[in-house]
């Protein structure tokens, strides 16, 4: 099921303006990579180009290769929806489809792509990916219900359950708990460490505790100065960098004594 | 509750709560002695209104303070603004009801203008089933282009040379005179078949005072849908296309929809282009394509020109019924946009 990723030398574009550069990195599979970092520096940038939706923005454009599973996704033949297919993605903020309901937004994935299943094939799907998103029970009775009607923290674990409905290799998630309460927040990081068993993870936090607490390697981004690109500083395991980093600048980061 | 040496600085100095209510009436009462003394009734209504906007931030400024006094009257002067606003509509409703209700029957709903003579019965089915044909017509060929062009506009070209060139092209058609559309349409089938008149070319100048109208209204629907969603499927791995299809479109399908019947009801009251591209005439005609077709908008515009008392009372019947048409049309779109609109589950 999961898969590792590979990153080399890549640099990332908005139209002329050179927004990262240099990132290389290998995420391994089966666990949870995280990234962190101040604003502007790259970071969401970086895990957009790795499902391929940062083309999605006119005038963006990546150089530089990603291998997943021995293929580079970047490789002209290679379709981007394809790579979405393998690879998932949640949102900052969740983004539940507003015409559907609980039970068509789970469904989404599968039947956007037509794909033709038997009532109960999709029950087992929507109840298998609802479980694994730790949302059954709390939805289990209304899932005829528009997917707006629930609280924000449910919400996105909504759009988890929808992203691993389509069976991903890999989970981006970018800030998946930047809009949510503690309470929320908790729940989907005990989602995070039940999910790894399963996929590959790679989120970006602002907080640099949950980034301690559920990932088992960090990348820590940082710009030389404002209007340069963003640069990845140091990839190492969570342990390591949250003890012991290689770099100043990380410790820096990492104790709050940055800039 | 407390008396005026105990008031606490928050409950100092307020008008009663039915302080609006107490001037509305007395300004009333002022109009209607203006009219009783021998004015008009336009000079009653001016007067209420006056009294109004006046004596109830006056009654305000003695009692209350200044910033009470000038929110007094400005609500005043929106309320009036207003009550301004809505009196053509009232009264031009009130007039078409008030003479074209009386030549509504069976008859006139259902004969056509066919050798009627004198003060014979006719009718207006003719031009009923003229202003349906044709409308039909424009609205099949309007609104896939518009909705398609601004599909093309928001997905697909933004920002781009092409799709710059369109908008100011769309622009430049909302603003040609709907005349010019009728003899644009009039001119082009002229060129084919010679001068003729019947019903498409008239739905053809319909269509191009109707597209603009359905590209702007489209193009401001997929505005507002955001653009999480789009990303939401994208990361799915859906298709672009299939994105647009499924989730773009029926997140704004009731704003689209509204949009497209405020568009017929903009056109289906044209009367020039008609006049020109499909022509008139007494006879009922449903076939498009073959002969002058009649529209109400004309059938209004001819019965009128023959300044007869029958002429006059068919026009306002005419105008009554083609009202009717645009509120029901206007109903249908809250209705399907109501049905449409995203639910939110609260």
């Amino acid at each position: 099921m999961a898969t590792s990723i590979d990153v080399s030398d890549v640099h990332i574009y908005y139209g002329d303006f050179k927004a990262v550069e240099g990132v290389n990195m290998t995420v391994k599979a089966r666990s949870v990579t995280a990234f962190i970092g101040p604003s502007g520096c790259g970071k969401s940038t970086f895990l957009r180009t790795l499902n391929r939706m940062h083309e999605v923005i006119p005038g963006a454009r990546v150089e530089g290769k990603i291998m997943l599973q021995g293929t580079d996704m970047y490789a002209p033949e290679v379709d981007p929806v394809a790579v979405r297919r393998q690879v998932g993605m949640v949102f900052q903020r969740p983004n539940p489809f507003p015409t559907m309901s609980i039970y068509d937004n789970v469904l989404a994935g599968n039947r956007l792509n037509s794909k033709r299943m038997s009532k109960s094939e999709a029950d087992d799907i929507v109840e298998k990916s609802l479980r694994g998103a730790n949302l059954w029970n709390e939805v289990k009775d209304r899932l005829n219900r528009p997917g707006m009607g629930l609280s924000g923290g449910q919400q996105q674990r909504l759009c988890i359950a929808r992203a691993i409905a389509v069976e991903p290799q890999v989970l981006l998630m970018d800030e998946p708990c930047s809009a949510l309460d503690p309470i929320s927040t908790a729940a989907i990081e005990d989602l995070i460490h039940e999910l790894k068993t399963t996929y590959t993870i790679v989120i970006v936090t602002h907080n640099m505790q949950q980034a301690a607490r559920v990932s088992d390697e960090t990348g820590f981004f940082n710009l030389k100065a404002a209007g340069q690109p963003g640069h990845l500083v140091e990839f190492n395991s969570t342990k390591k960098m949250f003890t012991n980093p290689d770099n100043e600048a990380t410790e820096a980061y990492i104790s709050g004594r940055f800039g | 509750m407390s008396t005026l040496d105990t008031l606490s600085p928050m409950e100092a100095g307020r008008l009663p709560r039915n302080a609006p209510l107490f001037v509305g009436v007395a300004a009333l009462a002022a109009g209607a002695l203006v009219v009783v003394l021998g004015g008009s009734l336009v000079l009653g209504a001016v007067t209420a209104a006056l009294v109004f906007i006046i004596a109830l931030p006056l009654w305000s400024a003695v009692v209350e303070n200044r910033r009470a006094a000038v929110d007094r009257l400005v609500t005043g002067l929106v309320w009036t603004a207003f009550a301004v606003a809505l009196v053509p509509l009232i009264w031009l409703v009130w007039m078409v009801l008030d003479r074209g209700l009386a030549t509504i029957n069976p008859e006139f709903l259902t004969y056509s203008m066919r050798s009627v003579i004198g003060d014979e019965q006719g009718g207006l089915y003719h031009a009923l089933m003229g202003t349906i044909v044709i409308t039909l017509i424009a609205t099949a060929i309007s609104v896939p282009v518009g909705i398609f062009a601004a599909i093309y506009l928001i997905e697909y070209g933004k920002g781009t040379k092409m799709s710059r060139a369109i908008t100011f092209l769309v622009d430049v058609m909302t603003g040609i005179p709907s005349i010019v559309a009728g003899l644009f349409a009039f001119a082009m089938f002229a060129l084919i078949l010679g001068p003729t008149r019947f019903g498409l070319a008239g739905g053809i100048a319909l269509t191009l005072l109707m597209i603009p109208t359905v590209v702007r209204s489209t193009e401001e629907m997929l505005k507002l849908v955001p653009d999480d969603l789009r990303e939401a499927s994208y990361a799915l791995g859906v298709p672009k296309w299939r994105t647009i299809a499924k989730v773009v479109l029926p997140t704004s399908v009731a704003g689209i929809v509204t949009g497209v019947v405020l568009a017929i009801s903009r056109v289906i009251g044209e009367t020039a282009p008609l006049l020109v591209a499909a022509g008139f005439t007494n006879n009922l005609n449903t076939n498009p394509v073959d002969g002058s077709m009649m529209t109400l908008p004309v059938f209004i515009f001819t019965q009128f020109g023959q300044a007869t008392e029958k002429g006059y009372s068919y026009a306002w019947g005419g105008a009554l019924v083609l009202i009717v048409i645009v509120m029901l049309l206007n109903l249908t779109a809250r209705i399907v946009g109501k049905i449409f609109a995203p639910k939110t589950g609260r």
